[in-house]
């Protein structure tokens, strides 16, 4: 396990201070640590534990449990593609693939350059409109292979 | 004299470009328009829809994109004129004329962040009339009016209510389910971006009603706007003293909270979102004690779903008998139905239950977007059951569903056409089950990763027979060990697949295998 720089440690240092005495203050914190780093670095995790009285083990079980929480840094471009049956409905599965073709990385991995992380979701709340995708927190409908390529950019180098 | 112009800041409508539209008008009309952004009707294949106030009423255009917007207003947008985007008088549209919103009534048509413009149509009514009630006579109301839990379970309200109202302790707690998580539902979406205030009614009435003082709105990561909506209208109920220590002079207290969710699906299960609210991972408890007796932070709790909280408020302002006139049979009231999926007109629609799924399906649908004859929907989310078009007649409320071994959930429609693979719909069932399990249990944790093997088994062709009775043992070990739902209802739409699709899961020549995480843990990180 590496160990966290100042940056990082002054970012989990704020969310402690901001929300560590919230009731089940865990989830608020790292959602805060997230926002402010985009990961939760895993050497963070003894900081965190220590301040909210938490095991280790407890705070680590969190992190892992939940999807949204990441412990590496993500790519430079995130896409979210929704993988559940409203988009499926419309062309979601080729979607799918067509994604990962062209991004040349599987869901919940980032190439290898860190350009782009690619991430599986089960819905957006945009069942009526889709096959739909998230790039960059912004949200499309009527996502084609070829709005795909358009939305998320030119072909990267492999 | 400025002229009003709405336009939606609902998340569908942003995907579409309604940012842009808004810009594009700010720009070009600049001082002519006061531009107002609301929620969405919930047309959603007119989005953008850009409404002006004319005398007449609110002139619909849609769908706008930014590079009409110039040649709108020449046309005389600002006056309601015509145009080939013109949809009319909106309020006459037959999509929304016909139904029956209680609930959504204000949806799309206020400004959410105002409490002012919510109050100008009729809300918080209900909460004055709460205000001069006694807890036991807001519960009798809510009991009296037949409201059953909109996320999905349908458990009568008012009993809940009664449980906790009849705890004591020093500490009671409201918290609204806002992990929307089903596949081809948004109403609480919608209801959370175009008229947040409804859903803060509605549980301060609860607090009200049995005595508990602080709320919680859990809602899941994916819904930025509505978390952002939720937050704005908070603090304006706050500031107008809707919210705080002293509501309204009553000398009343409740306080609302926003809690964000982390991407799990199970903790739209109440007793994993209790978890995950104190903090920790969002297994599901074993039950007894129930959260009306022992919930968040061990104290007595309410859990509903948005559309219950938001459904309260109407039914104090308008009486338990108002409400319970709509519907049939024991599913009393409406139901804000979601159109997803491979539908022409997808979108909300409120009617009383007891309306027949081809109605919804033809008349307000418009059939499927692709033009393909529908094959069957899957109604309830993704624990829900495949209703193939031979039972499109069945009336949507929840007798009538379970008659047909289907369940309303919280009200998706994901239509499909004749190309879906049900083999493959029943396949991904399990697979979403595997990624979502909590793994407190077995059957699910277990189960639902076996059940993809299975099908992946029978499909090869090993030994079809053997894997067919494999599988319908194992769903029937999944519904009856499960700890909750997920895991007692992957099987419902794998059942349904296997029961009106046989030969849809007969052994078939090797094809590429669908695109996904398959066979990898569930909580895999990059």
């Amino acid at each position: 396990m590496s160990s966290v720089d100042a940056h990082e440690r002054a970012a989990v240092e704020s969310a402690l201070h901001r929300f560590g005495h919230e009731p089940g203050p865990l989830l608020v914190v790292l959602h805060a640590v997230q926002d402010a780093l985009g990961f939760i670095p895993e050497a963070a995790i003894p900081q965190i534990a220590e301040a909210l009285n938490l095991s280790r083990a407890e705070v680590h079980g969190v992190v892992t449990f939940y999807h949204y929480f990441r412990t590496r840094p993500h790519g430079k471009r995130v896409v979210q593609v929704c993988r559940a049956e409203a988009c499926q409905a419309r062309g979601g599965a080729a979607l799918e693939a067509h994604a990962q073709a062209r991004l040349g990385v599987g869901f919940d991995e980032t190439s290898a350059d860190g350009a782009v992380t690619l991430e599986a979701v089960y819905c957006l709340g945009n069942c009526a409109t889709g096959p739909s995708i998230r790039v960059d927190g912004r949200m499309h409908s009527h996502v084609t292979p070829e709005r795909f390529d358009a939305l998320t950019g030119p072909r990267r180098a492999q | 004299m400025t002229v009003r112009v709405f336009v939606p800041k609902d998340a569908t409508a942003l995907s579409v470009g309604a940012d842009e539209v808004a810009s594009a008008l700010a720009a070009q009309a600049g001082a002519r328009v006061e531009i107002v952004r609301t929620g969405s009707r919930g047309l959603f294949w007119l989005e953008p829809l850009v409404e002006v106030a004319t005398p007449a009423g609110r002139v619909g255009y849609g769908p706008v994109g930014a590079a009409d917007v110039a040649g709108l207003i020449a046309a005389g947008l600002l006056e309601g004129r015509d145009h080939p985007l013109k949809v009319g008088l909106v309020e006459s549209h037959p999509y929304l004329k016909s139904q029956q919103r209680l609930t959504f009534a204000r949806v799309g048509v206020v400004d959410p962040a105002s409490v002012a413009d919510f109050v100008a149509h009729g809300g918080y009514r209900g909460l004055e009339r709460a205000l001069a009630m006694s807890p036991a006579d807001i519960v009798k109301a809510v009991t009296d009016s037949g409201l059953r839990g909109r996320g999905g379970a349908a458990f009568p309200t008012g009993i809940k209510w009664k449980t906790v109202l009849d705890q004591n302790a020093h500490q009671k707690y409201v918290t609204c389910n806002a992990d929307e998580g089903d596949s081809g539902t948004f109403a609480d979406r919608m209801l959370m971006e175009g008229d947040p205030l409804t859903l803060i009614e509605g549980m301060t009435i609860a607090g009200l009603a049995v005595g508990a003082t602080q709320g919680y709105i859990y809602c899941r990561v994916e819904y930025p706007e509505a978390i952002a909506a939720l937050k704005t209208a908070i603090a304006a109920a706050h500031a107008a003293g809707y919210l705080g220590a002293n509501i309204r002079g009553s000398g009343k207290r409740f306080e609302l909270g926003v809690r964000v969710g982390a991407g799990a699906y199970i903790c739209g299960e109440e007793t994993s979102m209790l978890e995950s609210l104190e903090g920790k991972r969002g297994e599901v408890r074993v039950r007894p004690p129930l959260p009306a007796i022992k919930g968040l932070f061990g104290q007595p709790t309410i859990v509903n779903n948005v559309i219950s909280l938001a459904t309260v408020p109407v039914i104090l302002e308008k009486g338990a008998d108002h409400y319970k006139n709509f519907g049939v049979g024991r599913s009393l009231g409406t139901i804000p139905l979601q159109l997803a999926g491979n539908l022409k007109r997808g979108g909300l629609v409120e009617r009383a239950f007891g309306v027949s799924l081809r109605e919804v399906l033809e008349t307000y649908g418009g059939g499927s977007a692709s033009g393909r004859p529908l094959k069957a929907v899957q109604i309830g989310g993704p624990l829900g059951a495949y209703v193939p078009a031979s039972q499109f007649d069945t009336p949507l409320d929840y007798e009538s569903l379970a008659a047909i071994g289907a369940m309303l959930g919280h009200g998706g429609i994901v239509a499909f056409d004749d190309t879906v693979d049900m083999a493959r719909m029943a396949r991904y069932a399990f697979e979403f089950c595997a990624i979502e399990s909590c793994g407190k249990c077995t059957p699910c944790r277990i189960g639902s990763t076996r059940g993809v093997n299975v099908i992946d088994n029978l499909l090869a062709g090993q030994a079809p027979e053997v894997q067919r009775r494999l599988l319908e043992e194992l769903c029937e070990t999944m519904i009856q060990g499960s700890l909750c739902g997920l895991g007692g209802m992957a099987p419902f739409p794998v059942q349904s697949a296997l029961k009106h699709f046989p030969e849809e899961f007969a052994p078939r020549t090797p094809e590429p295998r669908p695109a996904g995480p398959k066979g990898k843990p569930s909580h895999v990180r990059h």
